[in-house]
């Protein structure tokens, strides 16, 4: 997969398909430490011991019982391939979390992507879904959650067409700004031009 | 810079949402999207926004949602149209660059892209 948002979107598709309710999706981006952290932590069925300890092999397939195909295999690969990895934990009938560590800077790391596509996708996957994300980068940080979006829409619901487009928009727009150098937020008394020649 | 979109931009957009709640009820048209690992791989998200961005220009109401893999994993993307009284139409290689083509033909003019059909199911209850 080209992007790491790619490999999120699976292991939230992951997550619904394992019944969760809730979903939270947190990326760090800790610059000093040149580590790049990507959690999912969900309240789906979870895996029993045996599961857990056959996810990654990619011959193992639960489809029609539980979670999990290529996805995890995939995405393991990815990370130690950048000196990360992937850790998983799963407990029966509470939940699973997954968290992939990549060093940040590392050449083969996958752009993060389109993580707003991602996030949109697992919104229209199940509308009434408990999303909740957080992005660090350095000492930003962008917090979002879909239950505060339904107080604000009430009975109309997040799947609607411009609704949906306009989440799009409000993620992008508020990931895009986690990334901004300093020179765009130069203050705008520094365009002023000299009005005495 | 351009201001960053708040959650106060979204109390807007409610009201104009309520009325397009009501053409959406009626209309009933159901878009599935197989977003399962063989279709993420295969491009099955990009198909999705591209469906989103189509469905917005045209001014069309339908219901967009995803499934998990349904083992016609050579033929991903796979998307469904499902439309009250009409056959369940699922088409195999939907890439993002035959939506365009695919909501004029099914959703506008009402006709099938048979070259694009790996599915065909006519609906419960007939």
């Amino acid at each position: 997969m080209r992007e790491l948002a790619l490999h999120l979107l699976d292991v939230a598709q992951n997550a619904l398909e394992a019944g969760a309710t809730r979903l939270a999706i947190e990326i760090e981006e800790d610059l000093a430490a040149d580590r790049l952290t990507i959690s999912v932590v969900d309240n789906g069925r979870g895996m029993d011991a045996e599961l857990l300890a056959k996810v990654r092999d990619p011959f193992t397939t639960t489809r029609t019982t539980r979670r999990v195909g290529l996805g995890i295999p995939l995405l393991t690969a990815a990370a130690e391939r950048c000196n990360g990895k992937v850790e998983i934990a799963s407990q029966p009938g509470q939940g699973t979390a997954v968290m992939a560590t990549f060093q940040h800077s590392h050449i083969d790391r996958a752009p993060l992507g389109d993580v707003a596509g991602t996030l949109v996708t697992a919104i229209l996957a199940k509308p009434e879904l408990e999303l909740t994300y957080r992005h660090r980068v350095g000492e930003r940080e962008f917090v979002f959650s879909a239950a505060e979006l339904r107080e604000q829409l009430g009975d109309v619901p997040l799947n609607l067409g411009p609704v949906i487009q306009w989440v799009r928009e409000y993620l992008s727009e508020n990931i895009a700004a986690l990334y901004e150098t300093d020179e765009t937020n130069a203050s705008p008394t520094s365009n002023v031009e000299s009005q005495d020649e | 810079m351009p201001k960053v979109k708040s959650l106060e931009d979204l109390n807007k957009l409610r009201q104009q949402a309520q009325q397009d709640l009501k053409v959406r009820e009626k209309a009933g048209t159901q878009i599935i999207i197989g977003m399962g690992t063989c279709g993420i791989a295969a491009g099955a998200r990009e198909t999705l926004h591209a469906i989103l961005d189509e469905l917005a220009r045209r001014e069309l109401a339908a219901n967009v949602t995803t499934v998990g893999c349904i083992g016609m994993c050579t033929e991903e993307p796979l998307v469904d149209i499902v439309q009250p009284g009409q056959d369940r139409i699922t088409y195999g290689h939907l890439t993002a660059d035959r939506v365009a083509r695919l909501v004029e033909e099914h959703l506008v003019n009402g006709r099938v892209v048979r070259e694009w059909v790996v599915g065909q199911i006519a609906p419960s209850g007939n």
